[in-house]
């Protein structure tokens, strides 16, 4: 469905090179991205601010022509056919709207079904649909102007949907949501997932988002993918390890030792103690410890994939 | 969820003529309904016009009083008046000023929503632009011409073909108007900020397309070229020359033709320009 071959992208800066001299520079937003993606994959698209994903997405639905590289959207080139493309994907850019401003959200999505050609009966389907599993009801009459930023990112949800994309791109779609909201666009979406007929891209800095949505995550940094697989190929690929929390009423022991595992903290005088498990089973070290020391409580804790991601655009931002 | 993506959706890539009709006929609606929305602004924008109605038609009336034989320029005083009131009515049809949304949506790069559309921009904004057009048509005509009908003595057209003549040069004046305002955003495309040559607009367009004075006023040398050599007469001294009938049949026909010449190198100029600066643009912000 999507084909990308050493996309690149590169932007022209001027540096102050001197009191008055300013020099042009070429910088790479997007450098050599290759990936393939198929027919109702659910993929997220990560990276760290300014590593290239939104100029990806917007190579994919063609409003930036690339520098170099082929990709291909439906089977079309997205720049020189993007009207025919646009008609067969949506879009929701988090940060931007695509509703008409002045008008109330029901009359933005009867343009929009004008613009886009939908046969009225399968417009009010989809808009039917949509107004139930969003809620839309309440505030469809309301001026978009005077909508909350979770009623338009449902509006907007809404907009990308009404005619039946192949493809939705989604930049950002939970940016600034609050809880309830971001719970309803997520539960949204991992339905339209589970139907299988829409291929979904999301970009996104909430990791929540795709631990709920995506089985594929792509991670890319300083325009490069440097991780494209599954969230659990993300943990074994970077070491993500569980830790053991234990509270003990005595302190350990001097130079007390749990085989397979490293004693990374000792808070509260030592009564807390936490465990990283490199080559030991969780129930094995608890046992261990047990038998050690008098142990009041304690807890296994699963890696988690924000520490990863932390980890992962560190050692590629520190690299040289 | 079936019914929400349940199948390609049914567009043909080759659109027939209604639904493109259908279409544009939309998105004018929606530019009515959007200026519709504000209606206080509507009354203070009528009162402001009327009152500037006052100020120049005194002007004027004042030049044809001290100018040899009471016609400067070839109008008498009630063509004159008739030029004011009525111009002070299509001022805000053509709207000619005040016009920054393109430029405001690259700025911010808010123009991404438009470029995902399967609709050129210019024909999308140009439809929107009719919209605005309608409703000022409908809000801001009548008014200062009533009053203008009122206080001063207006010329009423003699010909019969002077109305149609003057709708059909209305229409291109609003296109017009639209191509140059949309091409004068469109300098935000690469200048980023597009303030400076709005300014440089907002201060020529009033001049030279007779707004302040009618260019009849000029040298002839300057009116000519003004005419030929710029779209900017047929913004609004074209359709009030025709319905005051300044000129002999012939020639009144011949101005509105130049304006559709002017309306249709101003569009498709704008066209190219989109063109352009879509293959080097950059969009702003993440």
């Amino acid at each position: 469905m999507i084909e990308m071959r050493e996309l690149r992208k590169n932007f022209t800066v001027r540096v102050k090179a001197g009191r008055l001299r300013r020099e042009k520079r070429e910088v790479a937003a997007v450098d050599g991205v290759s990936l393939s993606i198929a027919r109702g994959e659910m993929v997220g698209y990560i990276g760290p601010n300014g590593a290239g994903k939104s100029t990806t997405l917007k190579m994919l639905t063609g409003v930036l022509a690339p520098t170099s590289g082929e990709v291909s959207v439906c089977g079309l080139r997205p720049v020189p056919q993007r009207t025919r493309l646009a008609l067969r994907i949506g879009v929701v850019f988090g940060q931007r709207s695509q509703l008409w401003w002045d008008l109330p959200l029901r009359e933005s999505f009867r343009l929009l079904r004008h613009v886009y050609r939908v046969p009225a009966a399968e417009h009010a389907a989809r808009l039917r649909r949509c107004q139930e599993l969003l809620d839309l009801g309440d505030f469809l009459d309301t001026p978009v102007r005077q909508l909350s930023l979770g009623q338009r990112m449902r509006g907007e949800l809404t907009a990308a949907l009404l005619h039946g994309p192949e493809v939705l791109f989604l930049d950002e779609p939970t940016i600034g949501l609050d809880v309830v909201s971001k719970q309803a666009v997520r539960s949204f979406l991992g339905e339209l997932g589970r139907a299988g007929d829409v291929t979904l891209v999301l970009t996104t800095h909430d990791l929540a988002d795709i631990e709920r949505l995506c089985r594929r995550l792509v991670v890319i940094d300083h325009g490069h993918v440097v991780h494209d697989g599954t969230i659990e190929q993300l943990h074994a690929r970077y070491g993500s390890r569980r830790r053991l929390v234990a509270d003990l009423d005595t302190p350990l022991p001097p130079g007390f030792t749990l085989p397979g595992a490293t004693l990374t903290s000792t808070e509260a005088d030592g009564h807390r103690v936490t465990f990283t498990l490199e080559s030991i089973a969780a129930g094995a070290a608890v046992a261990a410890l047990v038998g050690a020391v008098p142990v009041r409580d304690l807890s296994v804790v699963e890696p988690e994939i924000e520490d990863v991601v932390a980890r992962l655009y560190t050692d590629v931002s520190g690299a040289p | 969820m079936d019914a929400l993506d349940a199948s390609v959706p049914a567009i043909s890539p080759r659109r027939p003529i209604s639904a493109s009709v259908a279409t544009f006929r939309a998105l004018v609606g929606s530019g009515f309904r959007r200026y519709a929305t504000y209606r206080q602004a509507t009354l203070a924008g009528t009162f402001t016009n009327i009152v500037f109605g006052f100020l120049r038609c005194y002007v004027l009336l004042a030049v044809a009083a001290g100018a040899a034989g009471g016609a400067p320029g070839g109008y008498d005083a009630r063509q004159l008046a008739t030029f004011v009131w009525v111009g002070q009515g299509l001022l805000n049809v053509v709207g000619i000023w005040g016009w920054a949304d393109l430029a405001d949506r690259i700025r911010t790069g808010d123009i991404v929503a438009d470029l995902v559309r399967p609709i050129s921009p210019v024909t999308a904004y140009l439809a929107a632009d009719l919209g605005r057009a309608c409703h000022a048509l409908l809000t801001r005509v009548g008014p200062p011409v009533l009053v203008g009908a009122l206080f001063f003595p207006l010329a009423t057209p003699s010909r019969w073909q002077t109305v149609p003549l003057f709708a059909v040069s209305v229409l291109l004046a609003v296109i017009g108007s639209f191509a140059c305002r949309y091409l004068i955003n469109a300098t935000a495309y690469w200048l980023n900020d597009a303030r400076g040559p709005l300014a440089f607009w907002t201060l020529g367009s009033g001049v030279l397309a007779g707004l302040y004075f009618p260019l009849r006023l000029l040298p002839e040398w300057a009116t000519v070229t003004l005419w030929v050599a710029t779209p900017l007469p047929g913004l609004l001294q074209t359709p009030l020359d025709v319905l005051i009938e300044r000129d002999p049949p012939a020639l009144q026909a011949g101005l509105v033709a130049l304006q559709a010449v002017w309306a249709v190198v101003m569009l498709a100029l704008a066209r190219w320009v989109q063109r352009r600066a879509e293959r080097r643009l950059v969009v702003q912000g993440g």
